[in-house]
């Protein structure tokens, strides 16, 4: 992508992320969601200190939304920390499929925690996107910089919805919910460009909410386990059809 | 209750109920990922099982919402999905598009039809 030696340090690729993220869809998609949260936060009466760490230390819109008003209703410690726990599988395969294109044959395993860390839906689209376009050596310097500019709009939006709370029109609240659906809806269908990504898709939004209405537990991880497979099947019968 | 731990109990909640029950899913994909080469075939399958699963969390926060959204009929929820959607066609690919027309459907949508 690049040849000038001047833009090849590990700086220049962290702030060439950062730049990035500020030209993605999610950088605003994640303001409007956490504006959201942040007001939610504030109505069942936690802090802004403890909001804004929330964010950035959990970094997962439905885990922290799911503790917020586990914690803010009154649930046990015990079934809101298994509440969490369930809504952050989906973060495993997301690691082990992003790793693999950030590494070196010489990166040690400590550089790798950063990522690890920042890795969420928003993130893990917008790098399997764009990293194949960044040079190998600058891949991880990349993928902090955009990510650390998304949870900086995140952690921004968190106090703007932290101030705004209560002040929020009904049809707007509903709408910065709608965003997190909508915006993952479009950039999923832009960056399936495999057969395979594009029927696990249409597996995975057919199953879900068929498995949540029977009422199945765990239906998140069996529509990803069931439509993922059958997804890859599909793709083994075709390619060994060729 | 010691004043002190009255005041750290809030943060040791984040940690120990929503920090650490998250990251450990995090943690165990680095430990996971660290035999695995970027064309290793088995990372077809864990992609298309991620991708699933971000299908189905979508098709779940559509079907059944919290909160104020979940006061917008389900015919609009799908009806501004799919005007995003097409928007995105139409309009040069661009995800922005997508999603400015997709609220303006949905916010057009509930105010029209929502009880």
């Amino acid at each position: 992508m690049l040849s000038d030696p001047a833009s090849r340090s590990a700086p220049s690729a962290f702030l060439r992320g950062f730049a990035v993220a500020w030209r993605s869809v999610f950088a605003y998609v994640l303001f409007g969601t956490f504006v959201g949260i942040g007001a939610l936060g504030h109505d069942f009466g936690f802090s802004l200190h403890w909001m804004v760490l929330s964010t950035g230390l959990i970094w997962a819109a439905p885990a922290q939304i799911i503790l917020i008003s586990a914690l803010g209703t009154g649930a046990s410690v015990i079934e809101a920390a298994i509440a969490v726990t369930l809504s952050g599988v989906r973060l495993l395969p997301m690691v082990v499929a992003l790793l693999p294109m950030l590494r070196t044959e010489t990166t040690r395993t400590r550089d790798l925690l950063l990522p690890t860390h920042f890795t969420a839906i928003s993130m893990w689209v917008e790098n399997l996107r764009l990293l194949p376009s960044i040079p190998r050596d600058q891949r991880i310097a990349f993928s902090n910089g955009l990510s650390f500019g998304l949870v900086l709009s995140a952690v921004l939006a968190t106090a703007v919805g932290f101030y705004l709370a209560g002040s929020l029109p009904r049809v707007y609240a509903a709408a910065l919910l709608f965003l997190t659906p909508l915006s993952f809806t479009v950039s999923v269908v832009r960056n399936s460009h495999l057969l395979v990504d594009r029927l696990a898709f249409a597996f995975g939004l057919a199953l879900a909410p068929v498995l949540a209405t029977l009422n199945v537990d765990l239906d998140l991880l069996w529509s990803g386990a069931v439509g993922g497979t059958l997804a890859y099947l599909v793709y083994r019968l075709r390619r060994a059809a060729r | 209750m010691n004043p002190v731990l009255g005041e750290l109990w809030p943060y040791l909640l984040l940690i120990f109920v929503g920090f650490l029950p998250n990251e450990i899913w995090r943690l165990l994909g680095l430990v996971l990922a660290r035999r695995l080469h970027e064309g290793a075939e088995v990372l077809i399958w864990v992609r298309a099982v991620a991708t699933a699963i971000l299908a189905g969390v979508i098709g779940k926060l559509i079907f059944f919402p919290a909160g104020a959204l979940a006061s917008v009929p389900l015919s609009v929820r799908i009806g501004a999905t799919l005007v995003g959607l097409l928007a995105f066609v139409l309009i040069r690919r661009s995800v922005f598009a997508g999603v400015v027309a997709g609220e303006a459907a949905l916010i057009a949508g509930a105010l029209l039809f929502s009880p």
